[in-house]
């Protein structure tokens, strides 16, 4: 292979060209429960649209044998008009299909077609300048809300299966939003004193991070699982706290058990940021008269929070992840529509639940990496 | 004396445990019988608990063992110089593949593969390859300059560089890596019994979907038991790899 | 004034201040120097109370600096180290303002003593003010430290090897800031350090500590020529106490009368050593001596630099 081959473009382009003619683009399935009959890209109407992007694919190999960068446009235009094309695939099969209950469901082809195109995007912009970065994904996303506003990706099954459960659907994502910020909330209120005694007290700290760390190995449902039986037990003998909706199943033992999990990570970033704070700006912060607390608040915090945000990214991303296995003990969130789904075989509804909690997580690892930016723009 | 002693144990109290849940449960119909006496049937019984462990153990050992495979290639092949603008589109899929939540992909992959063993097996692979390959790729960037530029100067050549210089120096990360793929996989396996795969989450969903605590009780200190033994295993082959490195 | 009576400090069974006395006049530049481990360090430390103390007492201007809250103790003394300590997170200016934000000085007076602050340490001009500690030199870190500890116009200054890890060009720069600072604002200082010549050229008196005692107190010259014991003989001295001793006493204490207009000059303030450096480099036994506006004071000859006068 010569240095001049642009690999990226050539490996990227090569999955995608490979994704475009054998894989499935569309799936027709009599209803939402029934798996459907595969449809290549040629045989998605209209037409064009299909030879489009395998023309667009094979240009972008063709290019990946010039030295210089291309692929910025295809990766936009296929990023746009892969869902558009599918959207519009799905609107004319549906007005040609003899059962009104047909679903036109995404297939495997067009999701690696369509990750292709987006890691394409992600590369070509790397090292471009920020406004221009912002710029190219900020159009990405107003073009997909301008579609879908008008109705462009109705007719996919993904989407009719969100217009049959939009209340449901609102309703879980509002609890694993709750759920996962209670988490937080929780972890952050006990694992920085725990951080800070750990820092204090090193033997102490290395007890604590290996009882943690111990915790953290037990898979996330036998921790759930295992919970069940006390607080059970407690919900009944304290009738005061199953007032507050506290039992056995449901909320609390998944609160408890997320923030036992998302504790190690608090307590070992907190530690690692304390320990970062420079040792002569402590001695000349208390040289200088700051009491105990003065020094916490004004010198040590501000110098561990970064790490410490760095963590909670890790943290909030696992926790959203977890969330949707706590479906199975009666917590609610989006994991119930991904595991009614997989028992009632609606793969619509797996998807819905799985994109939204993967969309989740990405958008809060988004809004971290925002904030860790943010506070390291004077470092 | 005492550090070898402490390592050993380390390893043997979470195995010991495990053995010793394996033997007694089977017999604690009574104590179960007792502790929840509504229950018709206090011990979890359709599959031999042994029989649930060996087939967990299987189908995390052959995850494991693609995903350091794949891992290890990938990873390898990124940091080439010839292959070195891969680099930053590999690192996204790592990071990227890890804020999915394994539940995910578990799910993603049951309508690709069907029900049963062979999803779980996919997500766990899939799943896997990621800490494996980020850590290949961090152990592997993080080798110290000036001990290339050593390499470089006595001759060495590209592979022969790579064999005794690089991956020694991030075997521990590396290893790290594996440990952290085995611990999410023996996670994500527990879920598999949801999509049909036999592994001992099979009591837990079973005794959640059917009210029968006993039975979650008994799957979950088992995988906790395993989960632990296998960190512990892990941990100290990590600790061996690591020796004499820092 | 502060005043070390009988002052103790153990670690364990060692004690690394040794019934320790010591009295520093209020406006003395006071510089402690000893080999590494001596205590200097720990001395200076237990004045503003970072190290407690097991026996003596510590007085500042006759009170006890035990009976004065910690906090407000240390907030009216200056305290500079080695390592600078700037907070990273703060701007420059922000960093000056540390100790008048914590004695809740009006906005505006803290802003123009940072002004003057500024100036006084010569970082005026380099726009300084808004940067963060790590966009700065080593030698402009230590002048936002020293101004830093100076900013709540203390009446004492504790620095800490201040300069330990300059390079000798900007070592040299801030200590002629560090005298001259002494002499605009009278501030105590107390300055621990372990390059004799360091010592030698900013003490007034200098306190030699070795293994927690002083083995001695006095000026530069009472050091170098009725050094107390062999010890301080050879901390003193070094390889050439002769022009050690050159290098402490300065030209206006030997010039006389007299006119040489055709010999080089050298300045009145200059120390004999560089009024040695001078002769040999023009090859002259002869200089004229003149003051900063370049008005002639007298002349100085070889042989005043040989008289052992004060």
């Amino acid at each position: 292979m010569s240095t001049r081959t642009d690999l990226p473009l050539a490996l990227l382009s090569a999955v995608g060209l490979l994704a475009a003619t054998t894989g499935t683009f569309l799936e027709v399935a009599p209803n939402r429960l029934l798996s459907g009959s595969a449809l290549a890209l040629w045989h998605v109407p209209p037409a064009m649209g299909g030879w489009v992007v395998l023309a667009l694919w094979c240009w972008g190999l063709a290019c990946s044998l010039l030295a210089t960068k291309r692929g910025l446009s295809i990766a936009c235009a296929l990023l746009v008009g892969l869902p558009l094309l599918a959207g519009a695939g799905a609107h004319r099969l549906l007005a040609d299909a003899a059962v009104h209950t047909t679903r036109i469901q995404l297939g495997a082809g067009f999701w690696i077609m369509w990750l292709a195109a987006a890691l394409l995007l992600l590369d070509r912009l790397r090292g471009a300048r920020r406004v221009v970065q912002l710029a190219i994904w900020t159009g990405v996303v107003v073009a997909f809300v301008v579609a879908g506003w008008s109705g462009a990706f109705a007719d996919l099954a993904l989407v009719r299966e969100y217009a049959a459960q939009r209340d449901v659907f609102a309703t879980a994502l509002r609890i694993h939003l709750l759920l996962t910020l209670g988490t937080l909330g929780l972890a952050l209120a006990i694992g920085l004193p725990l951080g800070w005694i750990a820092w204090r007290r090193r033997r102490a700290g290395n007890g604590i991070l290996g009882v943690l760390s111990l915790v953290q190995t037990v898979p996330s449902i036998a921790l759930f699982a295992l919970l069940i039986g006390p607080l059970a037990w407690l919900a009944q003998h304290m009738p005061s706290l199953q007032a507050l909706g506290f039992g056995g199943t449901g909320a609390a033992p998944a609160v408890i058990a997320l923030c036992l999990y998302a504790l190690l990570p608090v307590v070992r970033y907190t530690l690692a940021g304390l320990d970062g704070v420079p040792r002569d700006a402590v001695e000349a912060a208390r040289g200088m008269g700051m009491t105990r607390w003065q020094v916490l608040a004004r010198v040590q915090w501000p110098l561990a929070w970064p790490v410490l945000l760095a963590g909670l990214r890790i943290v909030s991303v696992q926790a959203i992840g977890m969330v949707a296995v706590a479906a199975l003990i009666g917590a609610g969130g989006l994991g119930r529509f991904v595991f009614l789904g997989v028992g009632q075989g609606a793969i619509d509804m797996v998807l819905l639940g799985t994109l939204a909690i993967i969309a989740l997580a990405l958008l809060a690892d988004l809004v971290f990496q925002a904030a860790l930016m943010l506070t390291e723009r004077r470092g | 004396m005492t550090i070898a002693g402490r390592g050993a144990w380390r390893i043997a109290w979470p195995c010991l445990a495990l053995a010793l849940l394996l033997i007694a449960l089977p017999r604690m119909g009574p104590v179960f019988h007792a502790w929840m006496p509504e229950l018709r049937a206090p011990v979890y019984t359709r599959t031999s608990f042994v029989a649930l462990t060996a087939a967990h153990i299987g189908l995390v050992g052959m995850a494991t063992l693609i995903a350091v495979v794949l891992g290890l290639g990938i990873g390898i092949l990124a940091t080439r110089p010839a292959t070195r603008s891969l680099l930053p589109t590999v690192r996204a899929v790592a990071v990227i593949g890890q804020t999915f939540p394994p539940v995910a992909v578990l799910a993603i992959a049951v309508p690709l593969l069907g029900f049963g063993a062979a999803p779980t097996l996919l997500a766990l692979c899939l799943y896997g390859v990621l800490p494996v390959l980020g850590q290949t790729v961090a152990g592997i960037e993080n080798v110290s300059r000036p001990a290339l530029d050593a390499a470089d100067g006595m001759g060495y050549g590209r592979w022969r560089k790579l064999w005794e210089v690089e991956l020694p120096l991030a075997a521990g990360p590396i290893m790290a890596g594996v440990r952290l793929s085995a611990i999410v996989s023996v996670g994500t396996a527990t879920i598999g019994s949801a999509v049909g795969a036999s592994t001992l989450g099979a009591p837990i969903i079973e005794g959640l979907v059917s009210n029968n605590t006993a039975y979650v009780v008994q799957g979950a200190l088992l995988v906790a038991a395993l989960a632990m033994s296998i960190d512990a295993v892990l941990a100290w082959i990590e600790r061996y790899v690591r020796r004499g490195l820092v | 004034m502060i005043e070390l009576d009988h002052v103790t400090r153990r670690y364990g069974e060692t004690a690394v201040i040794d019934d320790l006395s010591l009295r520093i006049e209020g406006g003395e530049l006071f510089v402690l120097v000893g080999p590494s481990g001596s205590g200097k360090s720990t001395l200076l430390r237990t004045i503003n109370r970072l190290i407690s103390i097991d026996d003596g007492a510590i007085r500042i201007d006759g009170r006890d600096v035990r009976e004065v809250p910690v906090a407000s103790l240390r907030r009216g003394i200056g305290y500079a180290i080695q390592s600078v300590g700037l907070f990273p997170h703060r701007t420059v200016a922000e960093n000056i303002a540390t100790v008048p934000r914590l004695l809740g000085w009006p906005a505006a007076r803290i802003r123009a003593r940072v002004d003057e602050l500024i100036a006084m340490l010569q970082l005026d001009g380099e726009n300084v003010l808004d940067r963060y500690p790590h966009a700065l030199s080593g030698g402009q870190q230590q002048r936002v430290g020293v101004a830093r500890a100076l900013a709540a116009e203390p009446a004492i200054m504790l620095m800490d090897e201040p300069f330990g890890a300059l390079d000798p060009l900007t070592r040299d720069a801030l200590q002629s800031s560090i005298q001259a600072i002494h002499a605009q604002t009278g501030t105590t200082i107390v300055f621990v350090t372990h390059d004799m010549d360091e010592a030698l050229r900013l003490g007034e008196r200098i306190g030699l500590m070795e293994s927690g005692r002083l083995l001695q107190v006095g000026t530069p010259l009472e050091l170098l020529r009725d050094p107390a014991c062999e010890r301080v003989r050879a901390f003193v001295g070094g390889e050439n106490p002769g022009l050690r001793e050159l290098s402490v006493r300065r030209v206006r204490s030997v010039l006389r009368d007299g006119e040489a207009s055709s010999a080089p000059a050298v300045d009145a303030d200059a120390t004999l050593q560089q009024a040695l450096a001078t002769m040999l480099e023009h090859g002259s036994d002869v200089l004229r001596v003149r003051d900063a506006k370049g008005t002639t004071l007298g002349v100085l000859h070889l042989t005043d630099l040989l008289a052992r006068k004060p």
